[in-house]
Order: structure tokens, then C-alpha cells, then sequence
């Protein structure tokens, strides 16, 4: 009972880093970029959804303030690209890490001065409550993560696939002059892209907040996210998923198993593996640049 | 504006182009060696953080700047670097063979490290470099017989040939000998920069496929340019051991990777000038913001993350509108006025390129 | 015995045929050149030599030793320099920089050498700028020499190209459309100079190039491909009028 009651709630952990890998993975399909301020926008979200629906600040009813803390994400994500990112276009990769870390330096700045530093819980309808399945007493919180999650990453990964817009997106990174040239509006499709990455964003943050605390430096759980990222591939969204569950599951075991000092080590120590072993992720295949 | 009128190869391969500029560096290095005795011990001190970090600066832009690999996580080779020499001197080595020592353990270490990792492209090399700089806290505390875990160290006293050296007792001495490192440091950075290797570097950075078929090694170049940023970074840790006078598993976090990196950014990417400015930028922001906000606000009230948020805005200006830096900006200054009134608004309009997939490689 | 010789040469991505059981031998001190429709694999030939690609099925013989035991890198050791259909320079270094690097074969001196700057370096460097200032003065490159590559425009750029090839002093050039997005007066001095090349310096020279008039300019033999595979091989005037090439060029019904 117990092994099963470290797997829920790793699972449920591993699906907050999913959600934020989701995010990498969406904008380095669209833009080949990586943004790492994934981890200050789930923070961010969780911090405007608990900015609107608690009850010392505007107490708005949480399921009017969720869909509203998500579109101002995914107003912001379209806009940090407009303002900011779309006059990165054509640099190097390099610049845009870069950038995207020091905004993360900022939003967390941000985000301290309006919201404090004390950690801060979300009063959320997810929150409250057990289910109880035979010994196993699983939070409301973590049956609600597990499932949103999936769902979500079915959906994105439809649209990748099934969609017109989807697929522009994805031909829109692979070679811009050429989807230029094939008439796709390429800086409008990577704003599209940001938006939707500060939405994933904010549903991520929302989850999180549900099962715990929050306080400004909650981003920092991005660089897990990006473990998770590698080991999926980055650039497939389900290996993005699959890529967070493992390190979500690892974490628990680890921790309940191995000496400690040697538990934090795990999920890098897993990462570094990968990148040794199966650089390119476990779930993707390889290919060569043609010149 | 100056007119070089060149009749040798040898100007182009010289350390100094024209006699003007040899004498601008050597003032330059005659005021750094005269600066004790211009200016109080504190400032000195000051001076010391900015060289150390101007160290540490050059060691990632050899690899940012030069090869095009950027690492987050290079504070975990500041700390190897650190971690070695104490270790070293501890075992009863003399500091003049301890000292070099340590940034060749260090360079080779991180050679080792780098070459999985330099197999992938770009983003993969930060990421793997994170995991490093996170993974570098938790060995220093499982590796506690040698590195004292939490409760940490302190550097003994330096000795070279019975001439002591302490930060805190004699910080013009500890200025001197950081001064010396830095001008090794730069020297071996600019003699790569001349030669074949560090062409081989650039080569790297901007196309891998025709630099193989010039026949550069792309993996064994990179280990290299990884290698010696490593040693360069290891001193830079060593000296900021004695800088700080007491270290553990918490001094050479991840921030002080990504501050290092930003640094160089800041300063300007692909050349010495830039870490040099990006240093001071460093070492006096939060003794500048303090003095701001104590202006503004009143002393005593405590912000936390203004250092690192202020720094990020920073950053991102920069990156926005002056992409080489503060040193790009300083030639763009100097040739406006080098040419005035004839410099014209478009000669330095950056040129628009797009991006094509590196994924498939 | 021929200079680079390849004998059923194939590659396959996935299910497609790139290179059909190709086989042609360059000789010594001779221009070869290969024409085609679009993806009829002749950029994927200059990849197989340059062992970027590796082969399905084939002998590679370079002066008698087998291509296919050098790594990538170690091709440019044997004297083979090439060019790229979309240039491939270092943008952001000079002219003289881009050139110097196709001397890095020649690289004799050690890291720690380097490190001090060592006498031996010095003198390396010196022989590297002479042999380097023979190329510029070859190629009329001395206005562009201390010139950022990013600030040039494009014909420049194609002749630095041949400058960084020459400069590592090959046996064999590869040319991949030296003419390629040139006006009419750079392909003519592109002609002058591939004629240059092999009287003067004596460099043997294998390119693929759409443009006829160059191609019967300057070739001695040319390798009609299609689809990979061979269709004609011969002096510029019969693969012209080989009507399988024509079809092949043209469609079917022209001739």
C-alpha cells in the first residue's frame, strides 16, 4: 500500500512538472527557443489565480477566476513575445536562454513585490477533500492534477497533429524563411505559441497551488521541469509528460529508499544519464542536418 | 581617426596592432600596479572582487563567446577550483604549485565532464550544465571528508617562498597576486585568440559542418575551449576561496552560474574588454543599489530579489538594444567619435537573419 | 590510377534512393563536373565524399586510400577542400580569418605552445598568412580582407568560399554550384578562375553546377545524374547531346 501511495503522489507531483515541460516543449516546437522562465510563469499564474479568488484580495469565485487568471497568462505570453522575444528574431539560441532566464530573474522580482515572499495557499475547491480507494487515501487535489493534466496533453497534442494551425506552427520552426515563403505568418504563429505556453502555464500553477504553498521562488521548480524535458525529447509533448511523471515518481522513491543526500541527486543524476545514453531524449528519434 | 598603414604580417599578429595601443594597455597596467597607493584599502578590496570576477569572466567567454557554448554552470567549476586548491595546500603543497595545479584539475575535470554533453547541440549543454551546478551542492556535502560539507573551510594563509599573503591582514598583497593571475589569465586568452585553436574555436561557433570540412575535430575542439575555460574559471574559484575566507556547499550556487553568464552578456560576448566591464557591472550593482535606495526609500527596508531583478531588467535592455554589450556600445562611441562629424546613424544597423533549424542534426 | 575514384556507390534516407550503384573516377589534374536535374543527388555525392553521409554499398578511393576509413575531419588531412551550395562561412569573423582557418590542417604547433605563443607558433603563423595572401591576391580579395563576412554580399561571400577551400591547399576542390546566384560578369571570373586552378596550381577539380555555359566552359568530362544514377558520362559537347539527358532535362517528346 505503501509503494502505491508513493506512486499517486508522485504521479500527481510529476504532472506539475509535465504540465511546465509541456510549456518548454510547445515553444521549442514553435520557435526553437527554449524559455527558461517556464517554471516564474507557473508561478506567476498560481500567483494571479490567488491574487483573484482570495479572499484578502479580490475573492472572486474560483471558477470565474481560473479561466481569468489563465487568459491574462496567455495574454501576457503573447505579449512578453511582442514586446520583447519577436525582436530576438533570427539570433541565436543562445540569446534567447539568456533573456528568458533573466525575465524569469524579473517575474520572480515582480511577483515578490506585489505578492510578499511568505508562502501563500490558494483557496481552491480542489483542495478540499480524500478520496479513499481500498488503503489508499489520495488527496482531491492529486486525482484532480492527474486528470486535467491528461487531458490537456491530449488536446495540445491533437492540435499539433490534426490542425492547419498546428502544423504551420511546427513548419514555422523547423525553417522561417521558407515558411515565409509558404505564407504562414511566422512572428503571429510564435505570439500564438507564447500565449499558449503562459496559459499551460497558469492551468500548471493552478494545480500546484491546489496541492500546496506557493511563494515567488516556487519557479525554481522549472529546472526540474527541464530534466523532465530532456529525458522525455524535447519536441514531443507526450514524452514531455511521460518525461515528468518519471522524474515525479523518482523523487518519492527515492526519497523513501536511498540515503539521504543521495535523493535530491536522483532526478539529475537520471538526467545526466539520459543525456549521456540517449541524448536526444527517450522518446525521439535522430536525424541529420542537411547541408 | 587613425590610419594604420601595416608593411609587416607581424602587426597583425603582435599583441599590440600599433605602438598607440601597446601604450594605452601598458598606462593602463602601470595604474592598475600604482591603484594601492592611489586609493584607501577598501577600495582595493573592491578592485580585487572585480579582477576575480573579470577572471571568472574570461574563463566562460572563452567558451560563450568564443565557441558559442553556453554553460549554466560554471560556479560548479569555480568551486572545483576552490575545493582543489585548499584540498591541495592542505595535503601540504606549496601555493605556487597548488594554485596552477588546481585550474588544471579543474580544466581537465571539466573536459571530462563536457565531452557527453558536447556531443548535443546548444540547449542541451545549458541544460546539462544546470543539472551540474545543482548536482555540485549535493557531492560537496556527500564528499564531507574532503570538503567539509555545510560547516565548509577556510583557505589557509597563502605562502609563496615565505612571503605571506592574507586577504583580510594585507589586502594590497592578496590585490597584487590576484592582479598577476588576471594578467596570466588574459594573456593566455589573447595568445589563443592569435593562434590556430582559437580560429578553430570561431570556426565551431558559427558553422560546425564547414569547420569539419576544414578538418577541425568538432568534439575534441570543444572539449578543449571546454577544458580551458574550466582552468581559467578553477583559478577564478580558488582566488574567490581566499576572497571570501570561508566557503561550503552553499558558496557556488546556480545563481552565481547564471550571474556569471549574464555578466559576460552585459559586458559584451567574444571579447576580453567585455568580461572586464561585465565585471564591475557585477561587483558594483549591489553596492550601487543600496546607495540608491537608501536615497529613495530610506535605509533599513529590506527587498529581497531587487539585486537579481534589477539585474535581469538590465540584462534584458541589453539584450534588446545593444546585443554586443557595453562594449559593443563603447566602439560604437569611440568610432562616432573617431569619425565625427561623418559617422551616420545606419553604419552599425545590425544585419536581419533568419533561423534555421539546428533540431535535425 | 585515378585521383578519387567511387565505384557503386549507394545511399538510401529511409526507403528513398538518394545515390543508385553510381560509379565515376575523377583523374588527376582534370575538371569533372556533374549536372542534374534538382534532387537528382549530386549535392549527396559531395556529402558521401566528405563522409558526411555515409554510405549504403561502395568503394571510395582517394590516391589509392579508402575514404571510408577517414572520419569527417580527417578528409580535409588527405587534401580534399570544399564548398557549400548555401555558403557556409564563419559570419562572425573576417575574411582573413575564414582563410586562415582552411589552413587548420596544416596546425603543427601544441595547445601549450599556443597558450604562450610560442616562438614555433609565431613563425607557423607567418607561413600561414603568406600561403593565405597568395589566395587573396589569386582571388582579388584585398578591399574585403579585414572585412566582418556577415557585412558582405553574397558574390563576395561565394569567392571567400573558394578563398578558405584554396587556402588549406587541396589536391582535390570540391565545388558545390560555384555559380550559383552570381551575375553574369562573377560567373565569368568563377570560369577564369576553376581554369586558373587547374593550369596554375595544378588542383584537380570535381563541381556540380546547373549553369551549361560554365560547365562547357571549363570541363573537361561531365556526369549526367538523374535520379542518383548515372545517365551519361563524357565531353561536355556529348552528354549535351545525349538524348537521354535531354529527356531527363526537358521531358519526354523534346528531342
Amino acid at each position: 500500500m505503501e509503494v502505491l501511495q508513493l506512486l499517486v503522489s508522485g504521479l500527481a507531483n510529476g504532472c506539475v512538472y509535465g504540465l511546465i515541460a509541456l510549456g518548454f516543449v510547445l515553444i521549442y516546437k514553435a520557435t526553437e527557443a527554449v524559455n527558461f522562465a517556464q517554471g516564474d510563469f507557473m508561478m506567476l499564474g498560481a500567483f494571479v489565480t490567488l491574487g483573484l479568488t482570495n479572499a484578502e484580495y479580490m475573492d472572486l469565485p474560483f471558477w470565474i477566476a481560473a479561466p481569468l487568471a489563465i487568459s491574462i497568462m496567455a495574454v501576457l505570453g503573447y505579449l512578453l513575445d511582442f514586446f520583447i522575444l519577436r525582436h530576438l528574431f533570427g539570433q541565436s539560441q543562445t540569446a534567447v536562454v539568456i533573456l528568458t532566464i533573466a525575465l524569469g530573474f524579473v517575474l520572480r522580482f515582480v511577483a515578490g513585490l506585489i505578492w510578499g515572499h511568505e508562502p501563500q495557499t490558494l483557496e481552491s475547491p480542489l483542495a478540499l477533500g480524500d478520496v479513499q480507494f481500498g488503503g489508499v487515501v489520495l488527496g482531491m487535489a492529486d486525482v484532480a492534477v492527474i486528470v486535467v493534466t491528461f487531458l490537456l496533453t491530449w488536446s495540445l497534442y491533437q492540435f499539433f497533429q490534426r490542425t492547419k494551425l498546428g502544423l504551420a506552427m511546427q513548419a514555422a520552426s523547423q525553417n522561417q524563411m521558407a515558411a515565409y515563403f509558404m505564407g504562414i505568418p511566422v512572428r503571429r504563429v510564435q505570439g500564438l505559441i507564447w500565449g499558449l505556453a503562459g496559459a499551460t502555464a497558469a492551468v500548471a500553477g493552478i494545480l500546484f497551488a491546489s496541492k500546496g504553498a506557493i511563494d515567488p521562488n516556487a519557479g525554481l521548480l522549472g529546472i526540474k521541469a527541464f530534466a523532465a524535458a530532456v529525458i522525455g525529447g524535447f519536441g514531443s509533448l507526450p514524452g514531455a509528460l511521460a518525461g515528468g511523471l518519471i522524474v515525479g515518481v523518482i523523487e518519492p522513491f527515492a526519497a523513501r529508499y536511498l540515503a539521504a543526500g543521495y535523493s535530491q541527486i536522483a532526478p539529475y543524476a537520471l538526467l545526466l544519464a539520459v543525456l549521456i545514453f540517449r541524448p536526444h531524449g527517450l522518446f525521439s528519434q535522430v536525424r541529420v542536418k542537411k547541408v | 581617426m587613425r590610419i594604420h598603414f601595416k608593411t609587416t604580417y607581424e602587426q597583425d599578429i603582435r599583441l599590440f596592432p600599433d605602438l598607440w595601443t601597446a601604450c594605452v594597455y601598458g598606462a593602463l597596467i602601470l595604474l592598475a600596479f600604482a591603484l594601492p597607493y592611489l586609493i584607501n584599502e577598501f577600495y582595493v578590496g573592491e578592485v580585487t572582487n572585480v579582477l576575480i570576477w573579470a577572471i571568472a569572466g574570461l574563463g566562460l567567454m572563452l567558451l560563450t563567446g568564443q565557441t558559442g557554448q553556453a554553460s549554466l554552470g560554471h560556479a560548479a567549476f569555480l568551486a572545483i577550483g576552490c575545493y582543489t586548491n585548499t584540498i591541495l595546500i592542505e595535503q601540504g603543497l606549496p601555493f605556487i604549485i597548488a594554485f596552477p595545479l588546481a585550474g588544471v584539475i579543474t580544466g581537465v575535470v571539466g573536459a571530462i565532464i563536457a565531452i557527453p554533453a558536447l556531443r548535443l547541440h546548444g540547449i542541451y549543454l545549458a541544460i546539462a550544465t544546470i543539472a551540474l551546478s545543482i548536482l555540485a551542492d549535493d557531492i560537496i556535502v556527500l564528499l564531507e571528508p574532503w570538503t567539509g560539507g555545510v560547516s565548509g573551510k577556510f583557505p589557509e594563509m597563502i605562502s609563496i617562498f615565505g612571503f605571506e599573503i592574507e586577504r583580510w591582514t594585507m589586502p594590497t598583497r592578496f590585490y597584487y597576486l590576484v592582479l598577476v593571475v588576471t594578467i596570466i589569465c588574459t594573456l593566455f586568452y589573447r595568445n589563443l585568440l592569435r593562434s590556430p585553436l582559437g580560429r578553430a574555436f570561431a570556426a565551431v561557433r558559427d558553422s560546425e559542418v564547414s569547420a569539419t570540412a576544414m578538418g577541425v575535430h568538432i568534439a575534441r575542439t570543444k572539449a578543449t575551449a571546454f577544458g580551458l575555460s574550466c582552468m581559467i574559471t578553477g583559478w577564478a574559484g580558488a582566488l574567490m576561496g581566499y576572497y571570501a575566507g570561508t566557503f561550503n556547499n552553499e558558496t557556488f550556487s546556480i545563481v552565481i552560474s547564471i550571474t556569471l553568464l549574464m555578466m559576460i552578456v552585459i559586458g559584451g560576448l567574444g571579447s576580453i574588454h567585455g568580461a572586464f566591464f561585465g565585471a564591475v557591472v557585477v561587483a558594483f550593482l549591489p553596492q550601487g543599489l543600496s546607495i540608491l535606495k537608501d536615497g529613495l526609500i530610506g535605509g533599513g527596508v529590506a527587498i529581497p530579489g531587487l539585486e537579481t531583478g534589477v539585474f535581469g531588467m538590465i540584462l534584458i535592455l541589453f539584450i534588446l538594444f545593444e546585443p554586443m554589450g557595453i562594449y559593443g556600445r563603447w566602439l560604437k562611441i569611440r568610432i562616432w567619435f573617431e569619425l565625427f562629424p561623418f559617422a551616420r546613424k545606419d553604419m552599425f544597423r545590425r544585419q536581419k537573419s533568419y533561423l534555421k533549424t539546428e533540431r535535425l542534426r | 590510377m585515378s585521383l578519387l575514384e567511387i565505384k557503386n556507390a549507394t545511399l538510401k534516407f529511409g526507403g528513398v534512393v538518394a545515390v543508385n550503384d553510381l560509379s565515376f573516377s575523377v583523374e588527376e589534374g582534370e575538371v569533372y563536373a556533374i549536372v542534374g536535374p534538382n534532387g537528382a543527388g549530386k549535392s549527396t555525392v559531395f556529402n558521401l565524399i566528405s563522409r558526411f553521409y555515409e554510405p549504403y554499398a561502395g568503394e571510395f578511393t582517394f590516391d589509392g586510400q579508402n575514404l571510408l576509413d577517414r572520419a569527417p575531419d580527417e578528409v580535409a588531412d588527405l587534401g580534399i577542400a570544399r564548398t557549400f551550395q548555401n555558403i557556409e562561412l564563419f559570419d562572425h569573423a573576417t575574411v582573413l580569418q575564414n582563410l586562415l582557418v582552411g589552413r587548420h590542417r596544416h596546425r603543427k604547433s601544441t595547445l601549450i605552445e599556443e597558450l604562450f605563443f610560442a616562438p614555433r607558433v609565431r613563425a607557423e603563423e607567418h607561413r600561414h598568412r603568406e600561403a593565405v595572401e597568395e589566395v587573396i591576391d589569386f582571388l582579388d580579395l584585398q578591399p574585403y580582407r579585414n572585412k566582418m563576412i556577415a557585412g558582405l554580399p553574397y558574390g563576395v561571400r561565394k569567392v571567400v568560399e573558394l578563398g578558405r577551400a584554396l587556402a588549406s591547399g587541396p589536391r582535390l576542390l570540391l565545388l558545390d554550384e560555384p555559380a550559383s546566384g552570381l551575375s553574369v560578369e562573377e560567373t565569368q571570373d568563377m570560369r577564369w578562375w576553376i581554369d586558373d586552378i587547374r593550369k596554375q596550381m595544378g588542383i584537380t577539380v570535381l563541381m556540380v553546377e546547373h549553369d551549361m555555359g560554365l560547365v562547357s566552359g571549363v570541363s573537361d568530362r561531365v556526369l549526367a545524374l538523374a535520379d542518383g544514377a548515372k545517365l551519361a558520362e563524357g565531353t561536355p559537347a556529348e552528354v549535351q547531346s545525349n538524348p537521354a539527358v535531354i529527356e531527363a532535362y526537358l521531358g519526354a517528346g523534346a528531342v
